[in-house]
C-alpha cells in the first residue's frame, strides 16, 4: 500500500520535473525576476538621476536666498532681463520652466503674482517643491508680523513626534504592525501562489489521465484515493524543489548583480519602512535614530521566527491539501482544462479575498473581528493567520485559542474536503463526456 | 469444477441508475469465459466490481472461492476498453511503472518486461516515448503490461478494438496460449461475432440484468429451432421439385439457380429427427447439402431479448 504511493509519488515527481516546460520555467524565472530588479533599479536611478532646472525671474526684492537646489530640482537666477527675453531663455536653455516673481510690496503679494511657466502642464512634485517654499516663507512672514521673530519660528517649526508604549511600559514604535503584517503577508503570499500554482499542475495532470484514458489501468491496481495522494505529494514535492531552486539561484544572482551593477536595494524599497525619525538638525537626534533604528532591529528579532515557521510548514501543509485535492477533485470532474473555468473561480475567490481583506485589515488591526475571523475561517485561515504571527501568540498577540481553534478547525476541514474530493475524483475520473454541473457533483458525492 | 469467479446477486446502482440488477455468474477456471452484451448493458459496471474499483451495492464477489479483498488485485490482470499510456512517458519507464504497481519488483518486471518485448518483437521500443507510437503499437505495451505479471484472471474489455488484423491475431495467439498455460480469461465485447470461437462459456447481458448464461455449445444446442439449409440437385424441373416439396414441408426460403437445376432452401422441421427428412429427399433428388443452422450468439441474443420482451 505504502510503496504503491510511493511510486505514484516518485512517478508524478519524475514526469513533473523532466517536463519541459517545467524546467525552462526554474531556470528562466529566477533570471526573469533577477533581471526586472535590475532594470527597475536602473529606471529608477535614471529616473532619480534626472534634475529639473527651473529659471528664477525674481524682480522682487524677496525670496532671495530661499531657492537652494535639491535632489531633483536646481534653480537657475535671471537677472537684468524682461519676462518675455527671460521666457525665450528658457525655452532655448531647455530649462524645465520659468518661475517669474514680480516686484510688489511685500511678501503676500509677490507670493500672490507670482506665475510658474511651463512648456506643457507641470510636474506635481515640482509645484509642490515650488509651493512649500513658498508656504513656509509666508508662514514665516506672516507670524513675524504677529511678533514672532524668525529664532522663535525655527523652534516652533521643530517637528514633533508622539512618544508610543504598550501597557507593559516597553516602548512601542509606529510601523512596526505594518512591517510584521508584511512579513506574515509574505508567507501567506507563498502560500497563496503555491496553491494556485501547483493545485493547477494537479488538476491538469488528473485531466491528462483522463483523457489519454490510462486511468483506468492504474485504478485496477491502486485506489483512487492512493492515486490522488500520492499525485498531490509528488507535485508538491516538485513544487518545493523549483521554490528551493528559486531561491537559491535567485539570491546567487541577485548578489552579483549588486556587486556588478552597483545597485542600492535600499533604493527599490522606496522609503525605508522605518518612518523618517526626526531629521533636521542636531546630533542628539541622529543617535536618537540609532537607538531607534536597534528598536526597530530588535522588534523584527523579536518576531518569533521559529513559530512563524512551525505555524508557516503547518498551515502550508494543511492549506495545500485541501486546495490541492478540490483541484484534483475538478480535474476529474471535467474532460478538458477548458471546462474547469467555472470551478476554478470559487476556488480563487476564498484565496484572493484572504490577502486583500488581510492585507487591508490585518494592516490597520491584526486584532479585529474581521481579522479574527478570517484567520478561524479554513479557507483563508491558512494566509490571515500567517499575517497575524510575526505578532506571536499569548499577550500582544493572537490568543492561543484563537490559534488552536484555526488549526483545529482547519485539520477537521481537510479531512472533510479530502474524503469529499475523493468522492468526487473517484467517480469523476471513470466519467467520460459529460459536462459536470454542480447538481451532478452533488449526486457523486452519494455514490 | 472450480470456479475462479463466483457473482452472488450482484446489483450496483449510480444516483436513480441501475447499472447492474441482481447478476449472478459462476466463472470456470481456466476457461474463456464471454461477457455478452450490447453497449451499455453493464458489463464494464460489472468488470469494474470484480477490478474492486466499485464494490457493488448489495451481492458478494467471491475470488477462488474466497470474498474479493484487496490482496486479488495482484492475481488480476484487467485490459480496459477505456484504455491508454501516459503520453510523455518513456516506453520502457512505463511499463516498469504499471508492473510495479500491481506488485512486481524492479528487477523481476524488468526481466519479464525483456521477454515480452522480444517475443511481441518490439524490443528497441523500450527508450521510445508514447506519443511516437501508433495505436496499434500502444496495444501492444498495453496487453504486455495486463499479463506481465501473470494473473490468474485475466480480463479484456473490447480486446481487439484497435488492432489490425494482423495483430488482432497475434493477440488472440497468445491469449490462447495464456489460457493453456492455466490462466482464466474473460472476454468483454458487444462485437460478439468477434470472440464467439474463443469461447466456451457465455454470459448475455441486457439493460443491467443477466438473461442467459452456460457452455456455449450447450446454449446453442438448446437454441436450435430444427431449421435446415438443404441442397438438391433436380433431374430436370426445378420448380416442380420445390412445388412438390412446398406441400410437404414448411419451407422458409428458396433459390433456385436453373442453369444448373440447383434447388437451395431453408426448412423448418417439426423435430430433429432427420433421418426420415433425408430419406424422402434422396427419393426425389440427389442432396448435395444438408445442414443444420447454429444460431450465433448474436441471434441467440436477439432471440432472447425478443422472448424476454414479448413476455413481459
Amino acid at each position: 500500500m505504502a510503496s504503491k504511493i510511493g511510486l505514484i509519488i516518485r512517478r508524478e515527481y519524475l514526469a513533473k520535473v523532466r517536463n519541459r516546460s517545467f524546467v525552462v520555467m526554474t531556470i528562466l524565472s529566477p533570471m526573469l525576476i533577477v533581471g526586472m530588479i535590475v532594470l527597475i533599479a536602473y529606471l529608477t536611478k535614471v529616473n532619480d538621476d534626472e534634475t529639473r532646472v527651473v529659471a528664477v525671474l525674481n524682480e522682487s526684492s524677496f525670496f532671495m536666498e530661499e531657492f537652494q537646489p535639491t535632489k531633483n530640482l536646481s534653480f537657475v537666477q535671471f537677472e537684468g532681463i524682461g519676462l518675455e527675453e527671460a521666457k525665450d531663455s528658457t525655452n532655448a536653455l531647455e530649462y524645465y520652466g520659468l518661475l517669474y516673481l514680480p516686484n510688489e510690496q511685500n511678501v503676500e503679494k509677490t507670493a500672490n503674482a507670482t506665475y510658474l511657466f511651463t512648456k506643457d502642464n507641470p510636474n506635481t512634485n515640482i509645484t509642490q517643491k515650488l509651493e512649500s517654499i513658498f508656504q513656509r516663507q509666508l508662514r514665516q512672514d506672516r507670524l513675524q508680523k504677529l511678533g514672532v521673530s524668525s529664532e522663535q519660528f525655527s523652534t516652533v517649526e521643530a517637528p514633533f513626534e508622539i512618544n508610543l508604549a504598550t501597557f507593559e511600559g516597553e516602548k512601542s514604535m509606529k510601523g512596526i504592525n505594518e512591517i510584521k503584517a508584511v512579513i506574515g503577508g509574505g508567507f501567506g503570499y507563498a502560500i497563496m501562489m503555491f496553491i494556485i500554482i501547483y493545485g493547477g499542475f494537479v488538476m491538469r495532470s488528473v485531466i491528462e489521465e483522463k483523457t489519454s484514458r490510462i486511468i483506468e489501468v492504474i485504478i485496477s491496481s491502486v485506489k483512487p484515493f492512493q492515486l490522488m495522494l500520492g499525485k498531490i505529494i509528488g507535485t508538491s514535492l516538485a513544487g518545493l524543489t523549483q521554490f528551493t531552486i528559486w531561491i537559491i539561484s535567485a539570491s546567487i544572482l541577485l548578489t552579483l548583480a549588486v556587486m556588478l551593477f552597483g545597485i542600492d536595494l535600499a533604493q527599490l524599497s522606496g522609503d525605508s519602512p522605518m518612518p523618517a525619525g526626526p531629521m533636521g538638525a542636531g546630533m542628539s537626534q541622529i543617535e536618537g535614530m540609532d537607538s531607534e533604528m536597534l528598536l526597530y532591529a530588535q522588534e523584527i528579532l523579536d518576531i518569533p521566527w521559529g513559530l512563524l515557521i512551525v505555524s508557516f510548514f503547518i498551515y502550508f501543509v494543511l492549506g495545500y491539501l485541501i486546495y490541492s485535492s478540490i483541484y484534483a477533485a475538478i480535474g476529474a470532474a471535467v474532460d478538458n482544462e477548458t471546462d474547469t473555468q467555472q470551478f476554478i473561480f470559487p476556488i480563487i475567490l476564498p484565496l484572493m479575498l484572504a490577502i486583500y481583506v488581510g492585507f487591508f485589515s490585518v494592516f490597520s488591526n491584526p486584532h479585529g473581528p474581521i481579522a479574527v475571523a478570517f484567520s478561524l475561517f479554513p479557507l483563508t485561515s491558512p494566509i490571515v493567520m500567517l499575517m497575524r504571527l510575526p505578532g506571536g501568540i499569548g499577550e500582544g498577540g493572537v490568543p492561543l485559542w484563537q490559534f488552536l481553534t484555526s488549526v483545529g478547525v482547519l485539520i477537521v476541514t481537510f479531512l472533510g474536503i479530502v474524503t469529499l474530493a475523493a468522492k468526487i475524483y473517484r467517480t469523476g475520473i471513470l466519467m467520460y463526456g459529460k459536462k459536470p454541473t454542480y447538481k451532478e457533483l452533488v449526486k457523486w458525492l452519494k455514490y | 469444477m472450480d470456479h475462479i469467479l463466483v457473482a452472488k446477486n450482484v446489483s450496483k446502482t449510480y444516483g436513480d441508475y441501475t447499472a447492474l440488477r441482481n447478476i449472478s455468474l459462476e466463472i470456470p477456471t481456466n476457461c474463456i469465459y464471454g461477457l455478452l452484451g450490447p453497449n451499455g448493458a453493464g458489463k464494464t459496471s460489472f468488470i469494474r466490481i470484480i477490478n474492486q474499483i466499485t464494490h457493488p451495492d448489495v451481492g458478494e464477489v467471491l475470488f477462488n472461492g474466497e470474498p474479493l479483498a484487496p490482496h486479488h488485485i495482484a492475481l488480476i490482470g484487467y485490459l480496459p476498453e477505456e484504455r491508454g499510456l501516459y503520453k510523455s512517458m518513456k516506453v520502457g519507464e512505463q511499463a516498469l511503472y504499471l508492473a510495479q504497481l500491481k506488485g512486481l519488483s524492479k528487477a523481476e518486471a524488468k526481466t519479464r518486461l525483456k521477454y515480452w518485448f522480444d517475443r511481441l518483437d518490439i524490443g528497441d521500443w523500450w527508450n521510445k516515448k508514447v506519443q511516437e507510437l501508433s495505436k496499434g503499437m500502444a496495444q501492444k505495451i498495453q496487453f504486455i503490461v495486463t499479463v506481465l505479471h501473470e494473473p490468474k484472471l485475466l480480463i479484456f474489455d473490447e480486446p481487439f478494438s484497435g488492432f489490425d488484423p494482423i495483430n488482432a491475431n497475434l493477440i488472440k495467439d497468445e491469449i490462447l496460449q495464456l489460457k493453456e498455460n492455466g490462466t482464466s480469461i474473460i472476454f468483454s465485447t458487444h462485437r460478439m461475432e468477434s470472440v464467439e470461437e474463443l469461447c466456451e462459456y457465455i454470459a448475455l447481458i441486457h439493460k443491467s440484468e443477466k438473461i442467459l448464461d452456460g457452455k456455449l455449445s450447450e446454449i446453442k444446442k438448446a437454441y436450435k429451432n430444427n431449421i435446415f439449409n438443404i441442397g438438391l440437385q433436380a433431374e430436370k424441373d426445378a420448380h416442380g421439385l420445390l412445388k412438390n416439396l412446398e406441400e410437404k414441408f414448411n419451407i422458409l426460403s428458396s433459390h433456385i439457380d436453373l442453369a444448373e437445376n440447383q434447388l437451395d432452401f431453408k426448412v423448418q422441421l417439426t423435430n430433429s429427427n432427420t433421418a426420415g427428412v433425408l430419406t424422402e429427399l434422396s427419393g426425389m433428388a440427389n442432396i448435395n447439402r444438408f445442414e443444420e443452422t447454429i444460431p450465433s450468439a448474436n441471434d441467440i441474443f436477439i432471440q432472447t431479448v425478443n422472448n424476454k420482451d414479448n413476455g413481459k
